[in-house]
């Protein structure tokens, strides 16, 4: 009898790290571990080197100087003896603030361009898929400064608002004014007791989704079918209203009004804000309108088939067979796209809007000259962003793929 | 019998009728509308509002177009022609024709050169875009392409192209050599003879043989910009894009990790940043006195940038073959680097095509960010010496829409074609 086994393992020898598969990983490792090293080494003695000869050391310090800059556009209380970390944070939170606003706008966009790309109606169809292409194949940057453009150079000057045969007017029973130094619109001014109001109604809000997750529950269990809508409208909204009224109208609107050269009052969003958020909301949204139509497209026609054939009605096999199949091709991209806003915010510094870019990356960077540790700082809260994001977005994958087994 | 018979048949058609047209409502335009557009009443609506939205914006533009001055000196002029009617200044368009393209301070007498250079590059590009069409001589052309063109646009001595070409040539047919006994020492072998060549011919110095006037990069601008950095960066970034792929995808960690934390970097942070990286921070990791070129350092940025996500397309598409083509390879006896370049990658190259012109095109407009740091590209040259000049201050629509349309007709080519070329490579499910 004849037993098949391997040949005698032969000692090692320092050829084997060339010639033997087992070996040979650990000289290509080590050789990309030397040059990675050495690629290192040499760009920070390089940087040493031009440090010393400026007379530079590298340090946050500066962050800590006042800023002596004004921000047009501040969420948090700045004035320019506060220090540049300050100015970062304001920064921070009005890329927070265009992404946020962006993101939601282009999902709306994007959800109806791509559906709309798939109605029964040849003009709708034609008009989304030129939108799409049209925003698809131009670079945001344009987009951003066209529509800056409109909002500065189209738009009338507030000394046009004046006298009897007015220029322009303001529209929306006079409560909103577009100018060319940004869109004046009517600011809550909360007297005692506002607040409760608010409070109340995100509670009713709350209240809202409890009950259709109830009514959904109660659905499955029994077969009973409570009605979802019109419930869950009067649940978020009602006692808002009522609180409202009990309190004596604890919420009025400030109205902006022309007072000297300008308007006073109310809430004015900066044309570079109005620019940044729309064009990066038509722009991204042309993309999300081509995943939402290739996710619906990927849900295959027999599953709505199969629904009809069970008895479903069209809103029904909508809703509880087409979306979550749907939605499980379109989410990651769409993540992707709110990420790819976040960082296409950055353009902000074109139009002059001061996000972090225009603030640490922009002024504090040219005002103390510390350009490594400005673009440092940069890339780590973008990186810190995006991973975030991603971080998220893996367990969202993970709870949402097929459970195959 | 006989009787009632007669009296329930009268009468007999002999002949059979011709066919009747369908219902005037059921055929032809008339049916496609109802079809298409009027099939019932929220259709109907949806289309009455496309219908006035094409309207409004046909009256808006139309007269904006059909009363466009094409010849005037300045704005001012162009408003004295239009008598406060409604048109578009198109006269900037060609009275800075050559400032959009080229940038301000090209020599206006040395034009020709980049336009050869453009023209050429469809000759060299065409071989590798329709395979079947062109003869596959033609590729030497378009391997001797980068240095034609970086001749005709960059000038000086024919020598320092011809040099590089022969460095290249000498890597090549080392790499040739030995790439039968193995990959790496092929692939290392060709690296080592190519900078000896370089370093050899390097020392001949500063020649003027065959000179072309020589112009430097900072003082190129407008598309050709654009076109430049686009093209150079897509086709560098593609052979490290594959490299990092293959990184990532390796079974020895640290090469994996090296490669994970390059693409998750670049990809995490905007592109705008790598520009400043750029345009005011590389200068400090150079050596000190090293001078290099904010062209060459943005050149870099962005391969650096597009290498990343064409990474991640490759890594997809490695990741979507399936299993039994690497078993196969195994099977077969290769070696990795056979197995790669014989099995894996041109399947997976194929798979990712559509996923790499779509980094390609985001990449192409992406260029117009180095208008930021203040090179005068497109973009930059609109914002800056046009608009800023007395002549044209206020000219904004015919400008940006020029813009618009450059990026929109060679962004929309390039989608177009990637979808001709996925139908055309598809040889599964036929």
């Amino acid at each position: 009898m004849t037993t098949l086994s391997d040949p005698p393992q032969s000692a090692f020898k320092p050829s084997m790290l060339l010639n033997d598969t087992r070996y040979r990983g650990y000289t290509f490792q080590f050789i990309a571990l030397v040059c990675v090293a050495a690629l290192f080494a040499y760009l920070g003695s390089n940087l040493a080197q031009n440090l010393r000869d400026a007379g530079l050391v590298i340090s946050f310090d500066f962050l800590g100087e006042p800023a002596n800059y004004d921000i047009n556009q501040t969420l948090i209380e700045y004035n320019n003896q506060m220090d540049h970390w300050r100015a970062a944070l304001v920064g921070v939170l009005n890329t927070l603030l265009v992404s946020f606003l962006a993101c939601i706008t282009a999902t709306v966009i994007g959800v109806f361009a791509g559906v709309a790309r798939l109605s029964q109606n040849w003009l709708v169809r034609k008009l989304m898929s030129a939108y799409v292409e049209a925003f698809r194949n131009v670079p945001v940057l344009i987009w951003i400064i066209i529509i800056f453009t409109v909002m500065t150079a189209v738009m009338p000057s507030p000394r046009d608002f004046r006298g009897e045969d007015a220029a322009a007017s303001m529209v929306l029973f006079d409560s909103v004014a577009f100018t060319n130094r940004g869109v004046y619109i009517p600011k809550p001014i909360f007297a005692p007791g506002g607040w409760s109001v608010i409070y109340v109604f995100l509670a009713g809000v709350v209240g809202a989704f409890w009950y259709r997750r109830y009514a959904t529950k109660l659905l499955y269990a029994t077969g009973k079918l409570l009605p979802m809508g019109w419930p869950a409208l009067a649940i978020a909204f009602v006692p808002a209203i009522l609180v409202f009224f009990i309190l004596g109208r604890p919420i009025t609107l400030e109205y902006p009004e022309l007072g000297g050269f300008n308007f006073q009052g109310g809430i004015n969003i900066l044309g570079s804000l109005i620019a940044l958020w729309f064009a990066l909301a038509i722009y991204t949204g042309a993309f999300i309108a081509e995943n939402v139509r290739a996710g619906i497209l990927s849900v295959s026609k027999g599953q709505t088939e199969a629904a009809a054939s069970l008895g479903l009605r069209p809103n029904r096999i909508m809703n509880l067979v087409i979306l979550p199949q749907a939605l499980r091709v379109i989410i990651p991209p769409l993540i992707s796209h709110y990420l790819n806003i976040t960082k296409n915010s950055s353009l902000a510094i074109a139009v002059g809007y001061m996000d972090l870019t225009g603030t640490l990356g922009g002024i504090t960077l040219n005002q103390t000259g510390r350009a490594i540790e400005c673009i440092l700082l940069l890339m780590a809260f973008y990186l810190t962003i995006s991973l975030s994001i991603s971080a998220v977005m893996n367990v969202y994958n993970k709870s949402v793929s097929l459970k195959e087994r | 019998m006989a009787d009632t018979h007669a009296h329930s048949v009268r009468f007999v058609r002999e002949t059979m009728l011709p066919q009747q047209e369908p219902p005037a409502a059921e055929r032809g335009a008339v049916k496609w509308m109802r079809q298409n557009l009027f099939s019932n009443l929220r259709n109907s609506i949806f289309t009455l509002i496309a219908i006035y939205c094409v309207y409004w914006l046909v009256t808006s533009l139309y007269p904006w177009f059909a009363n466009g001055i094409w010849d005037a000196p300045s704005i001012r002029a162009c408003r004295e022609i239009l008598e406060g009617d409604v048109g578009g200044c198109f006269a900037v368009l060609t009275e800075r024709w050559n400032q959009l393209l080229f940038g301000f301070q090209y020599p206006s007498e040395l034009y020709w050169r980049p336009t050869l250079a453009f023209l050429l590059l469809f000759i060299a590009i065409a071989p590798v875009l329709f395979r079947k069409v062109f003869p596959a001589q033609m590729l030497i052309f378009t391997a001797l392409y980068p240095f034609i063109a970086y001749y005709l646009i960059w000038g000086g001595s024919i020598l320092v192209p011809v040099m590089a070409l022969l460095g290249f040539v000498a890597g090549y047919m080392v790499y040739a050599r030995l790439v039968t006994q193995s990959f790496a020492m092929g692939f290392f072998g060709g690296i080592i003879a190519a900078f000896v060549v370089w370093w050899l011919t390097g020392l001949v110095g500063e020649s003027t043989f065959l000179a072309l006037e020589p112009v430097a990069s900072r003082n190129m601008g407008g598309f050709m910009l654009n076109l430049m950095l686009g093209t150079v960066c897509v086709s560098l970034s593609i052979p490290f894009g594959i490299a990092l792929a293959l990184g990532r995808q390796s079974s020895m960690p640290i090469i994996k990790w090296i490669c994970v934390i390059f693409i998750e970097f670049v990809r995490g942070v905007p592109l705008i940043t790598l520009l400043f990286v750029a345009s005011v921070v590389l200068a400090y990791f150079l050596p000190p006195g090293a001078n290099f070129d904010l062209f060459v350092r943005v050149v870099i940025m962005i391969t650096m940038f597009a290498s990343a996500y064409i990474a991640e397309v490759i890594r997809g598409a490695l990741a979507a073959l399936p299993k039994g083509q690497y078993e196969a390879a195994d099977s077969l006896g290769l070696d990795y680097p056979q197995a790669m370049r014989l099995i894996i990658l041109p399947q997976a190259l194929k798979i990712s095509i559509p996923g790499i012109v779509n980094v390609a095109v985001g990449l192409f407009k992406d260029t117009t960010l180095v208008s930021i740091i203040s090179m005068f590209d497109l973009v930059g040259m609109i914002r800056g010496p046009i608009l800023a000049s007395t002549e044209w201050n206020g000219v904004y629509w015919e400008l940006l829409g020029f813009a618009a349309l450059l990026f929109f007709v060679v962004c929309f080519g390039i989608s177009k074609y990637s979808q001709w070329l996925e139908k055309e490579l598809a040889t599964d499910h036929r």
